[in-house]
């Protein structure tokens, strides 16, 4: 790592300002900010720790909604009584997520915030060309190994997969992610690469993450995460899908659904189309196998992540036929 | 403005004499070291203060050989600033065992179930078997390996580990 300084920001105007000043960082759990320091991706010149300001770390969740401060920890989000209650697939995705040392130290703002695992991406010694990282440098990506990267949401100038399995569940269950003031739907939160794949999210220089909200629903109450990947545990996913159900009275005929996926788009991917298809239909295998298709609509295949394609409609019908006791 | 932490002075002309006097509560013993704010706990620990029972293994969050506690909570050594522990209650493998040199539950457990073979990754399972009983996710093997799965032992001693694990969380109980 490059020398830095450190401080700590005493307010939450203090951590503000400091978003405004070249080379300064804020540091949270510090999980991905120190790991890409060291990767020489991000060299702050100032670091800024925001652990240590009060009231940011609230943790409330009932079936009315649910507000999570943005210093709240993982692991306190994923053990909440009242968030396993009521959205059963958010406290799933946290501890499906890294492993128990990085879930005490990392924080669902810095959360949002990870970067993707391209490896092209994390090694920029190797890899001087990416769009990501050195913006109009091209992508190492194109053509090398693949395994990892997104069949959804991509562009010419970058093929790389959101990573993060929390956001993935916000993005299906119409979460926002609150800016102070500023309110912004977790969808709209992550950006689609298109030519400026080096900007991720919207938010602006003075702006920080001060909260998380989800509004309440039948569906987030009857929810749940599947995560998929290459080994059983402590591993990002291959693919993964956040699904919500609500049925009518008669038990059997779909009133609500929430389906998003993760780890093989660009962003935290919702899926509108399986979700339209499905609503008003009855729950059954056939219906819910053919409709999870829908979920790669428009899929594009580069090399080794082609087995994406199969794989993640699989999850999706997996995570409904679940959560209607046919699985 | 962003009032620099009340140690810090700032870089002299382009030359990073960024030293900091950093205050570590380790194993229950005040320590200061003089280090730059780029130090990490790890290498705090291991470079600073000669207490190398903490072992860099990716450096990266990767591995968990580096696993110490936080305040009781298990967390990894080399993604956490030696700055950020300040006033915070830092346990490591030295400081696990009693003052006569009993050994803590767990350690005994890992001698008994001999889980370990170059003994590289066993600081850091047994901080975090330590952390994974206390936290109350020793309840099944399964569970266990779950738990457990932040811990990388590249010798493949995983099922003694286990083993040892459920024996200290019984012995605890
Ligand atoms: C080995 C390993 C495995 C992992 N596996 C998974 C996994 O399976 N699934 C998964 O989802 N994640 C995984 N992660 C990623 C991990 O979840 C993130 O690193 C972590 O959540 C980041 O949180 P943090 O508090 O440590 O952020 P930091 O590292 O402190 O910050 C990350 C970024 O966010 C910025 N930031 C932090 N807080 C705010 C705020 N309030 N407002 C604005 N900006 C802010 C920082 O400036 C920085 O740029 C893994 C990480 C590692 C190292
Ligand atoms: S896929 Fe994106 S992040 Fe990876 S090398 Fe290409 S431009 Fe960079």
């Amino acid at each position: 790592m490059k020398p830095f300084t450190y401080s700590r920001a005493a307010s939450l105007d203090e951590s503000r300002t400091a978003t405004t000043v070249a080379g300064a960082a804020l540091l949270a759990g510090g999980t991905s900010l120190l790991d890409l320091a060291k990767c020489g991706v991000t060299e702050p010149e100032q670091v800024v720790d925001i652990t240590r300001l009060d009231g940011l770390d609230t943790i409330q969740a009932s079936s009315e909604g649910a507000r999570f401060g943005a210093l709240a920890r993982m692991s306190r989000v994923a053990a909440h009584a009242d968030v396993l209650a009521n959205f059963p697939a958010v406290a799933q995705s946290l501890s499906l997520a890294a492993s128990a040392q990085l879930r005490n130290m990392a924080t669902l703002g810095g959360n949002l915030m990870q970067r993707t695992r391209c490896g092209y991406f994390r090694d920029p010694r190797a890899f001087p060309n990416c769009n990501k990282r050195n913006p109009g440098s091209g992508c190492a990506a194109l053509g090398g190994v693949t395994r990892n990267h997104a069949v959804l949401g991509t562009s010419e100038a970058c093929i790389a997969s959101y990573p993060g399995d929390l956001a993935t569940v916000l993005v299906a269950f119409d979460a926002v992610v609150h800016l102070g003031e500023r309110a912004v739907p977790a969808d709209d939160f992550f950006l689609l690469p298109g030519d400026t794949p080096d900007v991720e999210h919207p938010i602006q220089p003075g702006e920080v993450i001060t909260a998380i909200s989800i509004p309440g629903s039948a569906a987030a109450k009857r929810s749940t995460y599947l995560k998929v990947r290459d080994r059983q545990s402590y591993e990002f996913a291959a693919a993964s899908a956040a699904v919500g159900l609500e049925l009518e009275a008669d038990g059997r005929t779909i009133r609500d659904l929430r389906v998003a996926l993760g780890g093989v788009a660009s962003k935290p991917w919702r899926s509108r189309a399986v979700e339209a298809e499905l609503i008003g239909k009855s729950l059954t295998e056939e219906a819910v196998c053919a409709a999870s298709w829908r979920a790669v609509d428009g899929a594009v295949p580069h090399g080794d992540n082609a087995y994406k394609i199969e794989l993640a409609p699989r999850v999706v019908a997996r995570a409904i036929l679940s959560l209607g006791g046919l699985a | 403005m962003v009032t620099p932490h009340p140690n810090h002075k700032p870089p002299e002309h382009g030359i990073h004499l960024m030293t900091d006097t950093i205050k570590l509560d380790i194993n229950g013993k005040a320590f200061t070291l003089a280090a730059e704010p780029r130090v990490t706990l790890l290498d705090a620990l291991r470079e600073h203060l000669g207490l190398t029972g903490t072992k860099k293994g990716c450096d990266q969050g990767q591995c968990g050989a580096c696993t110490v506690h936080l305040d009781g909570e298990r967390v990894l050594a080399c993604l956490t600033l030696a700055a950020q522990a300040e006033g915070k209650a830092v346990t490591t493998i030295e400081g696990l065992a009693g003052e006569d040199g009993t050994l803590h539950a767990v350690q005994a457990a890992f001698l008994e179930h001999d889980a370990f073979q170059c003994g590289y990754c066993t600081p850091g399972q047994i901080m975090s078997a330590v952390a994974c009983i206390r936290e109350g996710h020793a309840g099944s093997d399964a569970e266990i390996r779950e738990y457990m799965s932040g811990n990388l032992c590249r010798c493949g001693a995983y099922p003694h580990i286990v083993a040892a694990v459920r024996q200290a969380a019984e012995a605890v109980r």
